[in-house]
């Protein structure tokens, strides 16, 4: 049978034939990943299984990311209590202190997911190492339990959806505004159960951190993974954060889609995703009269360094808007010093952005920035839930780094043409 | 692998907090969580199931949180096969891991009345309709997930595992 991508990922960890979607499979894990508020669940399940150890201390990554630096002692007696499990099972990949980031974006640049790899994370973003053509998604706690004591866990073969992106991409547009057109053409479940796989010519020439923006978000259409081939540029990207071994893998020709969508891109404006879900994409254009009270920069969709680069370049020699609190959270250590290096956190501070930790902080409303009654802020961040970033009456628009540099600094909703120095 | 029991015909895209809202979550306890199942679909649904009876859903069953009292709720009830058009990812997993026997039959749930008396074979991938007598072939439980049923679940089946 000729196979989907997703098939030819799972085919090459289990023992089984796969013949068709909806057949259970069981797969070898690579990777198994828990973060400060899901580990405890996991820890808790272990225990009950009578699981005395793990199946390989060197598969297993616990990433203290959420919450970090503790915002308060019941986040801080979780960390605890993970910190303390990883000592015991002498994890090796265990992180909290200055050595931790953003998870999604952590585990890609230290070379510990990559092409070819099965992932299975406590966290419904795992998804992201899609970008580099990884089979990747999140579970419950019980699953990832088994997954860390066992090192292998089941898979239902999914079907696949193929998105073709084609055309000339805009200069002001890029994988962040692909994404929530998607999502906003297909709508959240518009891929319920189901692998998206990318191809096209604007997806061929895409880095793998857009690639990795784009698979973060497959899980905002209900997909269980977003697949990008592993291709040259994945090779070259995982060999350089440190793997061996990895080979280029492709669909095979002739593979059954369920569904096939087009995207002709030329012409396309930056997205914007308005309150209160990751479907409702417009035009940046439309919404030049949201006033905003906060632009969050960051995140495991946009907290990388091309990211910081994009915001940069719009925001160089501007000002911050009175009244408007521009937070820039890199989304790594690696990240934050390249960034250094580069001069972009001094132009972030001579606009008056506040400069934050490696942390998911104000992404899922845990600190750092979290909305009042009545305020709206300009996420480059996944999801825009009612109350995901504060208060239930408070508003969240999801847009590109671009975009948010941009209405940092006029404070409202913007195209970053407008604003752009350069021209 | 084989059940039988009346139909009680729940619709398209049950969510996790209509299986067991979350003010009820304040324990783990499958008997407990199983006196409020579907209590965010209906006050007082779980009355009208008997020990043993089938539950057929339309689309998405399942969607919304990851948590996993919801399958634990519906076998407190003594619901032990969910037949739906389909499940939301997380929840049939959970299912399964939890000791639930789902089956997916697509547009064929429309053949099942509310009411109904069903025959089920979870192995051979048979729904046998006693009232109307029709039979629904689906795809048998792979011999793996039978394992994790028969172990009432997957804390029992690694624990076996790793005992082994
Ligand atoms: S940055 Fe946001 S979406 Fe990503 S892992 Fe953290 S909380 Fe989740």
């Amino acid at each position: 049978m000729e196979q989907t991508l997703a098939q030819k990922l799972l085919q090459r960890a289990t023992q089984e034939e796969i013949k068709e979607p909806g057949q259970i499979v069981q797969c070898k894990v690579s990777l198994v990943l828990a973060n400060d508020i899901t580990a405890p669940l996991a820890i808790e399940s272990l225990a009950r299984m009578g699981a005395e150890k793990v199946f390989d201390k060197d598969k297993i990554a616990l990433v203290c990311d959420h919450f970090t630096p503790n915002k308060d002692i019941e986040s801080a007696e979780q960390v605890k209590k993970v910190r303390e499990f990883a000592v015991k099972m002498n994890i090796t990949h265990y992180f909290e202190g200055g050595n931790v980031g953003v998870e999604h974006a952590l585990l890609p640049e230290l070379g510990l997911v990559g092409p070819g790899d099965i992932v299975v994370g406590a966290d419904s973003h795992t998804c992201t190492y899609g970008g580099l053509g990884a089979f990747a998604t999140g579970l419950g706690s019980t699953d990832i339990a088994a997954a860390m004591a066992l090192g292998e866990t089941w898979f239902k073969v999914p079907e696949s959806i193929l998105v073709n992106i084609s055309g000339e991409l805009d200069e002001y547009v890029g994988a962040k505004d692909l994404i929530l057109y998607l999502i906003g053409q297909i709508g959240v479940d518009g891929a319920l159960y189901k692998a998206l796989e990318f191809t096209g010519n604007v997806v061929e020439d895409m880095e793998i951190e857009g690639r990795m923006t784009m698979a973060n978000m497959a899980i905002e259409a209900g997909g269980k993974v977003g697949l990008f081939p592993a291709d040259a540029k994945a090779l070259a990207y995982a060999k350089a954060a440190g793997r061996t071994g990895d080979e280029e893998i492709y669909p095979d020709a002739g593979a059954e889609y369920v569904r096939r969508v087009d995207i002709d891109v030329t012409g396309m404006s930056p997205q914007v995703a308005c309150p209160h879900l990751p479907e409702n994409v417009r035009p940046v254009e439309e919404l030049k009269d949201v006033v905003v009270d906060q632009v969050v920069l960051g995140s495991c969709t946009n907290g990388r360094i091309s990211d910081l680069r994009d915001a940069a370049r719009i925001i160089k020699g501007h000002k911050v808007a009175k009244n408007v609190r521009f937070i820039v959270l890199p989304a790594t250590p690696a990240i934050y010093k390249q960034a250094l290096k580069e001069g972009l956190l001094e132009i972030f501070a001579e606009a008056d952005a506040i400069i934050g930790p490696p942390t998911c902080g104000p992404c899922l409303g845990g600190h750092m920035g979290i909305l009042a009654a009545g305020e709206k802020c300009l996420a480059t961040t996944n999801r825009n839930f009612k109350g995901r970033m504060g208060s239930l009456e408070s508003e969240v628009y999801l847009g590109s780094p671009m975009v948010a540099a941009a209405t940092a600094i006029t404070g409202r909703i913007t195209h970053p043409k407008e604003v752009n120095s350069d021209q | 692998m084989q059940y039988t029991g009346k139909v009680h015909k729940v619709g398209d895209h049950i969510d996790t907090d209509a299986i067991i809202p979350a003010r009820f979550l304040v324990t783990t306890d499958p008997e407990e969580l199983g006196k409020n199942c579907f209590e965010g679909l209906e006050a007082g649904w779980i009355k009208r199931v008997q020990p043993g009876d089938v539950i057929v859903a339309g689309k998405n069953f399942g969607c919304g949180s990851s948590r996993e009292h919801a399958p634990i709720a519906i076998l407190g009830a003594g619901i032990n096969v969910v037949i739906a058009h389909s499940f939301a990812r997380i929840f049939y997993r959970n299912g399964f891991n939890m000791g639930l026997v789902l089956l997916e039959i697509g547009d064929k749930v429309e053949e099942i009345k509310d009411g109904d008396e069903l025959q089920i074979d979870a192995v051979k991938g048979e729904i046998k309709n006693n009232t109307t007598g029709a039979t629904i072939k689906t795809a048998p439980i792979p011999a793996f997930m039978q394992e994790i049923l028969q172990k009432g679940g997957l804390i029992n089946y690694v624990r076996d595992r790793l005992k082994g």
